[in-house]
């Protein structure tokens, strides 16, 4: 039976997304409700909020270029450590200097580069499977890193740690960031043809490149966009903790929980479906969860515990739903 | 083509009306020992609907990649209004103004009509796309091909039917001024309604001179819209008719080089069929509805219908890989629980999927591994390896050697052998572990002719060794040469049964909703003769 | 049936040829690196320092062996480096350094492995969640508990006799010295893993999966209870890797970071398939050997211990680019 229909302008989004939007309003009733009446501290003061802010800033920043990753049909877990890389080199070029940040900017993002670019060619001229990819480059920064730093490095000015302290009237640097961040990450993947792109390579590369688009370039491009974002978050985390080191990349588990947030967000691991906004829906639910957390006076310890079963558990709702064969 | 210009500005010269559009003259392609074109000569012209009928193996599909620019011709030359060309990449031809719709659609489901149709060429500026420019291209588009009423541009592929998802690839195909067209088994998945709306814009398409090659099976649908017929068999080109005074027996001939009676084996006598084996009474699930049937000993069921009529769905509720949610199943009068294929690995059943690559082997293990795959299913986890061949476990050996496996060895991996040796692979596997029912979905899909007469030797033996066999095949050919009774299913239940022998017409009529078409003058009667 | 054109058996022999002419590279490997070795310090391949080696080689073969399993079926185990962390701290904990309670206390972290797998395999199996993600997200939990249940610091300890099978030695064994108890525990446990990857269906429902998992479950195998098996037998063989740890190393929060991710590097050196369907044991054990050794010719030429890890990112990737473009070679020689 045909179902011929008269277009009728834009037809209903599938459920995916809206779902997600009620998921982090649960969250926040939930997290408000635990806090009230176990915890310390009003959960709706401005400096839980900020406290909020900050933490999904930092998850944010480098979830947004994850989503790029993920929506190619790859993913990124060097992120982790080119965080602390950043970080490290940013604060020990900058030594508390403020006439040496432009330098310190320039190293670390042509760092950002080189291995934004080493991990696409690996997945597409190597054909090597991005998981290994990432994974072996991830090490390979970590050994380099340690072999050469043991504790904070350097400093960061008082001019730089603007980004992390410093307020535009009543809004606080951070949020602007992130905002900015966001805007452009979805701007891109809406309004250019790299975008598109993006998505066409993701959901099906045989017709992307029948199309005559060079589905290489464009997840080199993507794993570029990842890398350029974990060098933000590097700096940013720098500038919070006014100095870097070596742990603050894989302490904060930046690597599996961007990958769980922007699974949660509603971008499939395939690709080729999803977008920035849902990924930071998802952050902001780890976001909520981790403040959370500290306000009911939960250890670090056991947080850790929660954490990993929390990032599992989010997944499985998700890839339950998308019936994916799994290995 | 530049983004901006619209379809109806023909930047290429065209021929008038009649004349010849379209040249390939001796095309050859190898593949290795393989000859899948043998110097095939095809024309065609502007305008006109031009089928191409054959077998599996025939040589279609290359012969369209040729001219789609996704091979290369080892020899011969490919002529479009006179100038000759030669294609390094799909994109080429397609600039060109040829295009080729193929049978699993080249889109992205989760992106709109109008993102799809211009994927790779979005009108852009300095890298932002124009948003605007694209919505009124697009709409030209659909407008000039009097489909903007069926199509919504801002839609989700994905959302859409099957039917409106080809039409998006046909305003793709424009949008690159086709000329001509090759639809490759276009009709499959559509109802009657959608196939005649489909023909209406093949009608419009063939007004403004653009020529479809239209590959299909279907008779009916080829007598009611091509002009000409060309029949490939073997890689070479048997005939070209026109469509008037063509009568659809001569086709089968041409296509089959024989008679039916002599191309299958025979079918079973009476005396040959066993008891009741399988039954199912009333059986649904969420694609079925209302499933009786049943299946003797020494009897081969063919199951005929259109895709997406549920045949596939039918043999995996049976098998129990997306399980009957109503109804009774019983094996030899027992009733049974099927929940899982190792429910029904353990009752002794086989299923033969269609895709045997990524349903049916383990494409880089041994020969030796795939075929005791389901056997070794039955065996405790920590059961030891070895015990094949030995104190009634199957051999390896003798299973190859029964369905006549040629390959260098048992520890040859399964990836390296041709199609008919991989399927023959797949088969002994279930005859190390099925007795009662083996169920076979499209087993010569793929398969060179030869292959396929050693697979249907084969089928038949089974049914001899006392199982009961159901046979699905998209070949109406096939259905009626190999079964002996005929279940046609459509829209998820059992149209009717048929016996064994009947005709193309009898099936394709409870396949689409009963609507027979007028048969041309002989047709039934021929078609007919030719079983006996 | 039809007459019989016999497909030709095949001599067990040339099928164990044809197998280690697969992954001869390994082995060629080691040879090199065990040779290099010995020519910086001769004494390397006396009984002794040979046997030594041997021994501090014993929990990342173990753990490598177990890897297999999983990486054939087509996952990843990243939990196995924290479940060595919480066996050497559990066990200091809960045996508080008396010898009476060793035995008992062995029992408690085998079953503490078996729920790892078993939770790993299930959730990867029935929830669908890739296991990269499970196991990555068990190493967190597993860490956490760790840390969780001794407040941060290693408390406790772990008794003599539990040490005994990292540390102990049998001595005056003819020809051989001092034989490790942990080199016999490893000639062991080698010989149980080899029996039950290639004997027993276990291995070859294993490879199956990797392969091909709808064909796999189509012909009727149960592909949670194999997947669960396997990450059960990762599990086990990483709760073995610690006790052999906490035998030699004592007791430390950091004795257990990074050892999955060698033990895929050992696997995936040994020539298994990282998206599954390919491996054997013996190479995987190789190719755990031929990492220490690898280790132990980098600590020989100067090497700071944190470059090991980044060796090893570039051995995985090394690895895994060889495995591809060896697989597109292959396909190219099929032809079309």
């Amino acid at each position: 039976m045909s179902a011929i229909t008269a277009p009728t302008g834009r037809r209903a989004r599938r459920w995916r997304v809206p779902i997600i939007w009620w998921l982090l309003l649960a969250t926040f009733l939930i997290a408000w409700l635990l806090v009230s009446l176990y915890g310390r501290g009003n959960f709706v003061a401005a400096s839980t909020l900020l406290n909020i802010v900050e933490r999904a800033t930092a998850l944010g920043i480098v979830a947004v270029g994850q989503t790029f990753a993920i929506l190619v049909g790859s993913l990124d877990l060097s992120v982790a450590y080119l965080i602390s890389v950043t970080a490290v080199m940013a604060s020990f070029i900058m030594q508390g200097d403020p006439s040496r940040v432009p330098l310190a900017l320039v190293v670390v993002t042509a760092i950002g580069l080189t291995v934004g670019l080493i991990n696409g060619l690996l997945v597409t001229k190597a054909r090597i499977n991005p998981l290994i990819a990432t994974l072996g480059m991830g090490l390979i920064l970590r050994g380099l890193l340690n072999a050469s730093f043991q504790n904070f490095a350097g400093s960061v000015p008082e001019s730089f740690q603007v980004l992390a302290y410093g307020s535009i009237g009543p809004i606080p640097v951070p949020l602007l960031l992130f905002a900015a961040v966001v805007a452009v990450g979805a701007l891109v993947l809406a309004r250019t043809r790299f975008g598109a792109h993006v998505y066409a390579v993701g959901g099906d590369r045989a017709t992307a490149r029948l199309s005559g688009i060079r589905s290489d370039r464009i997840v080199i491009g993507a794993h570029v966009v990842a890398s350029l974002a974990a060098v933000i978050t590097g700096l940013y985390l720098a500038s919070r903790l006014r100095s870097g080191a070596p742990w603050i990349g894989p302490d904060g588990v930046y690597d599996l929980e961007s990958i769980a947030a922007v699974v949660v967000g509603g971008t499939v691991l395939a690709g080729g479906r999803g977008g920035v906004l849902g990924t930071i829906a998802g952050v902001l639910i780890f976001a909520i969860l981790d403040v959370m957390f500290n306000q009911l006076g939960i250890g670090s310890y056991t947080k850790q515990v929660l954490r990993g079963l929390i990032i599992i558990a989010a997944v499985a709702v998700y890839a339950y739903r998308s019936r994916e064969v799994v290995g | 083509m530049n983004a901006g210009e619209p379809a109806t500005h023909p930047p290429r010269p065209t021929a008038a009306t009649g004349e010849t559009a379209l040249e390939m003259r001796g095309i050859v392609k190898r593949f290795g020992p393989v000859t899948a074109v043998d110097g095939v000569d095809f024309d065609c012209r502007v305008g006109e609907v031009h089928a191409l009928v054959g077998e599996n193996g025939a040589g279609k599909s290359t012969l369209m990649k040729i001219l789609g620019g996704a091979y290369h011709a080892d020899e011969g030359e490919v002529t479009l209004f006179g100038r000759r060309v030669a294609f390094s990449h799909p994109l080429d031809a397609q600039r060109a103004g040829i295009s080729v719709i193929h049978q699993e659609f080249n889109l992205l489901p989760h992106r709109s009509v109008a993102q799809n149709i211009y994927l790779g060429r979005e009108p852009h500026r300095f890298g932002l796309l124009d948003e605007r420019a694209l919505q009124s291209q697009v709409s030209a588009l659909l407008h000039d091909l009097r489909i903007e009423h069926l199509v919504d541009p801002n839609a989700m592929v994905a959302d859409l039917s099957v039917a409106e998802q080809q039409m998006v690839e046909i305003a793709k195909a424009m949008s690159f001024d086709a000329r001509v067209m090759v639809m490759d088994e276009p009709t499959a998945a559509l109802s009657t309604r959608e196939v005649d709306v489909l023909f209406g814009l093949i009608r419009e398409l063939k007004t403004r001179g653009v020529t479809v090659v239209y590959i299909s099976h279907r008779f009916r649908e080829i007598f009611s819209i091509a002009d000409r017929v060309t029949v490939l068999k073997d890689g070479a080109r048997v005939a070209t008719r026109e469509r008037e005074g063509l009568e659809s027996a001569e086709l089968v001939r041409l296509m089959v080089g024989r008679d039916l009676a002599d191309y299958y084996p025979d079918r079973a006598r009476d005396d040959e069929l066993g008891d009741v084996i399988v039954q199912v009474e009333g059986g649904a699930n969420a694609a079925l509805s209302g499933i009786d049937l049943e299946v003797r000993a020494g009897e081969v069921l063919g199951i005929a219908g259109l895709q997406g009529a549920g045949r596939t769905e039918l043999a995996r509720a049976l098998f129990g890989a997306d399980p009957f949610t109503a109804g009774e199943v019983r094996i030899h009068g027992q009733p049974v629980a099927l929940r899982s294929p190792r429910d029904a690995v353990r009752r002794r059943m086989g299923f033969i999927t269609e895709d045997r690559k990524s349903e049916g082997l383990s494409l880089r293990q041994p020969i030796f591994d795939n075929v005791v795959l389901a056997y070794r299913s039955l065996r405790p986890l920590l059961g030891r390896l070895g015990r094949e061949g030995k104190n009634g476990h199957p051999s390896v050996s003798d299973l190859t050697a029964s369905v006549d496996v040629r390959a260098a060895g048992l520890h040859q991996e399964v990836q390296f052998l041709s199609g008919g040796n991989q399927q023959k692979v797949v088969l002994a596997k279930w005859l190390a572990t099925a007795k009662d029912l083996l169920i076979f979905d499209e087993p010569t899909r793929g398969i060179d002719v030869n292959g396929k007469a050693a697979i249907h030797r084969l089928i038949r033996e089974a049914a001899r060794d006392g199982m009961a066999v159901i046979m699905i095949s998209s070949e109406l050919l096939e259905v009626i040469g190999m079964s002996d009774r005929i279940v046609v299913m459509r829209e998820g239940h059992i149209a009717g049964v048929l016996p064994g022998g009947s005709t193309e017409a009898e099936i394709m009529a409870l396949a689409t909703h009963g609507e027979a078409p007028p048969a041309p003058a002989g047709q039934g009667t021929a078609a007919r003769g030719a079983q006996a | 049936m039809s007459d019989a054109r016999a497909a030709p058996r095949v001599p067990a022999w040339r099928v164990a040829l044809a197998v280690v002419g697969k992954t001869a590279p390994v082995f060629l490997v080691l040879l090199i690196l065990i040779a290099w070795i010995t020519y910086l310090n001769p004494r390397f391949i006396e009984p002794t320092f040979f046997l030594n080696f041997l021994r501090r080689s014993a929990p990342l073969m173990i753990l490598a062996a177990g890897q297999l399993f999983v990486v054939v079926s087509g996952g990843f185990d990243l939990s196995q480096g924290s479940l060595v962390t919480l066996t050497v701290l559990a066990g200091a904990l809960l045996a508080f350094g008396d010898p009476a309670n060793t035995w008992w206390v062995i029992l408690v972290l085998y079953g503490i492995g078996l729920l790892v797998g078993v939770f790993n395999g299930a959730v990867t199996s029935y929830l669908r969640v890739p296991s990269f993600i499970t196991t990555l997200g068990m190493l967190l939990t597993l860490k956490g508990l760790a840390l969780l249940i001794t407040g941060g610091a290693p408390r406790g300890a772990l008794p003599p006799n539990f040490r005994a099978f990292g540390r102990a030695f049998i001595e005056d064994v003819p020809l051989l010295g001092r034989l490790p108890w942990a080199v016999i525990v490893l000639v062991v446990l080698s010989a149980l893993f080899i029996y039950l990857f290639h004997t027993t269906v276990l291995g070859k429902q294993a490879l199956a999966i990797g392969d091909n998992q709808r064909a796999a479950a189509l012909a009727g195998i149960h592909v949670a209870r194999v997947r669960i098996t396997a990450f059960v037998m990762s599990s086990l063989s990483a709760v073995t890797a610690g006790i052999m740890l906490g035998g030699f190393s004592g007791v430390s929060i950091n004795v257990g970071d990074g050892l999955e991710l060698e033990a895929i590097s050992a696997v995936v050196l040994g020539g298994a398939a990282l998206l599954g369907g390919r491996g054997n044991m013996p190479a995987a054990l190789a190719g755990a050997l031929t990492l220490q050794a690898l280790f132990t010719l980098l600590n020989f030429l100067g090497l700071p211990s944190p470059i090991r890890v980044t060796v090893q990112g570039a051995i995985i990737i090394g690895a895994v680019g060889y495995a591809a473009w060896r697989a597109v070679r292959a396909g190219q020689e099929r032809g079309a």
